[in-house]
């Protein structure tokens, strides 16, 4: 078994045109900048993404937006991108806003063989227009499907050789779900090690759903919003 | 952009009046913006854990300067930091515990609130496209549902409708409304008008709200 690859370059060697692919993260936390960097310098065209948000200018998945290589986008929140929010507008790109926690199920239920289940989430708006909704127990539900993905670009903080994974605090996110939903789902790690390093009963992903695996070349970790507080004198 | 002084006290007001409402043990998920505030009036002697619904339970303050850690941020993107107790997870366990009815109060802005106690807070067709993000599952599902904004838009026009004009987040789903003129409880028969800020009457409130108030029987003045 050989699951590790040189470099984000190779780790995508086969993406085509017209792919559909998950990408974790949320805001810029927990990207996987340099699957993502790859990509972009690939030009690959026609993209379907699927993401809870699109990166900003310059870094992240705006990377791509900017260079027009997705078709498609299927996410929960796009507020603070003014680039996508124009292109929406003038239709140069096709937008599916769902909401977050369905987003969510949806993924996982793509991964673990469910084609669709029934939310309470979004019955009475336009986010439940032409699904089918269903009475359980006195309560309106609608119906959701699943979502896959050709690939899924996922990022940890840790992973063994065999794709084991580790996230870091809340850079987990979408990235565990993600990597259950694709046919082939490549991770990127601040530090590959050996198999058996990492403590059985700490590990977040199991190998058995990671295809390829690599150490990033660099990470710029940008933070969106710095928040700090005084520090209070003595 | 910084807010003028007369909005930021307008602001204060809803928060704390908010926060007020909190109890021993609450969890509670803070929407972004003004909401978040809620936070610094925690009343003393309670315990309450927040959630952010990118996976943490037990937000702590914002980091000094320095100790800043682009792993961890809140919902709004801000940095924030951990404290004893904080938990992580991912988003479809986030997910699971707001739409299972674990969070106990869900306090979230709106654009427009109507008598039915239905919301909009995510779009404007055609013009502005943001996205639900999480809230249209935290209306759906937390235990209670507060909407903490000004009582009317920037140009005097009421928020507070018979009926919203746009997309909806939630379709009758919000329990009580506070504004920096009132606390306005949502009931089966109407928007019963609970507290008027101080040298306010009930007819000021009405004229700058569309959907008609009831007032109640016990109807005081909001503590500031």
């Amino acid at each position: 078994m050989n699951k590790v690859v040189a470099n984000s370059e190779d780790a995508i060697r086969d993406v085509p045109d017209g792919s559909t692919i998950m990408i974790g993260g949320f805001g810029l936390c927990g990207i996987p900048e340099n699957l993502i960097r790859a990509l972009a310098r690939k030009g690959t065209k026609n993209l379907t993404t699927i993401s809870n948000n699109v990166g900003v200018d310059g870094y992240g998945m705006g990377l791509l937006l900017a260079a027009g290589q997705i078709h498609r986008h299927i996410g929960s929140y796009v507020g603070e991108n003014k680039l996508l929010e124009q292109m929406v507008l003038e239709k140069k790109i096709d937008l599916e806003l769902a909401p977050q926690g369905t987003f969510s199920e949806r993924i996982r239920a793509g991964g673990a063989g469910i084609p669709a289940f029934f939310t309470p989430t979004g019955f009475g708006t336009i986010v439940a227009d032409n699904k089918e909704t269903r009475d359980f127990d006195g309560r309106m539900y609608v119906m959701e499907h699943a979502l896959k993905a050709d690939f899924a670009f996922v990022k940890a903080w840790k992973g063994d050789k065999w794709g084991n994974l580790v996230y870091r605090k809340t850079a987990r996110n979408f990235n565990p779900m993600m990597a259950t939903a694709a046919k082939i789902t490549i991770a990127e790690v601040e530090y590959l090690v050996e198999v058996g390093e990492i403590d059985p009963d700490l590990v977040h992903t199991p190998g058995i759903y990671v295809k390829r695996i690599f150490q990033g070349e660099q990470y710029e970790r940008r933070i969106e919003r710095k928040t700090v507080r005084p520090v209070v004198g003595c | 952009m910084s807010k003028p002084a007369k909005d930021l006290d307008k602001r204060e007001r809803i928060v704390k009046r908010i926060a007020r409402e909190l109890r021993d043990g609450f969890y509670v998920n803070l929407g972004i913006g003004m909401p978040t505030l809620v936070a610094n009036h925690v009343p003393s002697g309670i315990q309450v854990v927040l959630q952010s619904e990118n996976g943490m339970l037990g937000i702590g303050p914002y980091p000094i300067e320095g100790q800043e850690d682009p792993d961890l941020i809140n919902a709004g993107k801000e940095t924030v930091s951990e404290m004893p107790g904080t938990s992580y997870f991912s988003s479809t366990d986030s997910f699971a515990m707001i739409r299972g009815g674990h969070i106990d109060l869900s306090v979230l802005g709106a654009m427009e609130v109507d008598e039915e106690g239905s919301i909009a807070n995510w779009t404007i067709p055609g013009k502005m496209i943001k996205g639900m993000g999480g809230a249209m599952d935290l209306v759906a599902s937390a235990r209670r549902v507060i909407v903490a904004m000004e009582h009317t838009t920037r140009e005097g026009q009421p928020k507070i409708l018979k009926k919203c004009t746009l997309p909806l987040t939630g379709s009758k789903v919000v329990d009580t409304i506070v504004t920096e003129m009132a606390y306005i409880r949502v009931t089966p028969t109407g928007l019963v008008l609970e507290e008027i800020a101080v040298a306010l009457t009930f007819d000021d409130v009405q004229r700058a709200t569309e959907a008609r108030l009831i007032p109640s029987p016990t109807l005081r003045t909001m503590e500031a």
